[in-house]
């Protein structure tokens, strides 16, 4: 199946999942939902999905941002992306006692 | 390995945890990369308002790594205080950790001990945990 009619996206890739890209700082890929966004980063860096979800669902520990927003609060892994958006990983910086 | 920081953050990074006492107080010190030198105190908040947890807000954490993005930084101290514990990694800090590069600065502030007496350094790569020397220039 051809991805030709999905979105192309630019992801940002932080340091510690960059050995998954062979040290690039963004890529791109292709998908109309974020979900399929990281499919298709999956198939072309093998494990990239299993770092970001765990059951399907985003790891509690990764922040994931659409144009700056948190997709949490904007849709989750199901948003609809468009040609050009930029998406940034984010791995959360907290812990605890 | 070891940790240089100045005076100054010690005592900032001091000042900001016996404030949020008893909840923990987080924040980085920011430094050119590859410099392994902390020059740019960031305090930041914490979102979880806990005296168990501490995690920065989501958006400003994209803040934070865009400005570094902009100015070619890094984390090069990521520091958190524990309230009631040592100032030793806890599984959920070794869990969360997520910057090889970075020194995470741990403090105490538990009434148990002198007051500002336990400022530790640590790398946590892979989950594994290496204390390591804190200088203080």
């Amino acid at each position: 199946m051809s991805n030709s009619g999905n979105p192309t996206v630019e992801v940002r890739i932080p340091t510690i999942l960059r050995p998954y890209t062979g040290g690039a700082k963004v890529v791109s890929a292709q998908g109309s939902t974020l979900r399929d966004v990281i499919s298709d980063l999956d198939g072309s860096h093998t494990g990239l999905a299993e770092r970001l979800l765990d059951g399907g669902a985003l790891r509690r520990f990764i922040n994931l941002y659409v144009n700056d927003e948190d997709v949490r609060f904007i849709g989750g892994l199901d948003l609809t992306l468009k040609d050009g958006d930029s998406i940034t990983i984010l791995p959360a910086v907290a812990g605890g006692c | 390995m070891v940790l240089q920081i100045s005076a100054k953050h010690v005592s900032e990074i001091w000042d900001e945890a016996e404030a949020a006492h008893p909840d923990e107080a987080c924040g980085v010190i920011a430094g050119a990369i590859g410099s392994d030198t902390p020059t740019r105190h960031i305090p930041m908040v914490n979102a979880a308002h806990s005296p168990t947890f501490y995690e920065f807000e989501s958006g400003d954490l994209l803040r934070l790594y865009r400005e570094f993005d902009d100015r070619d930084e890094e984390p090069v101290v990521i520091y958190h205080s524990h309230t009631s514990t040592e100032a030793h990694p806890s599984r959920t800090d070794i869990a969360y950790a997520s910057e090889p590069g970075a020194h995470y600065v741990l403090i105490s502030t538990r009434e148990e001990i002198a007051s500002r007496s336990e400022f530790r350094s640590f790398r946590i790569i892979d989950g594994v945990v290496t204390e390591e020397e804190v200088v203080i220039t």
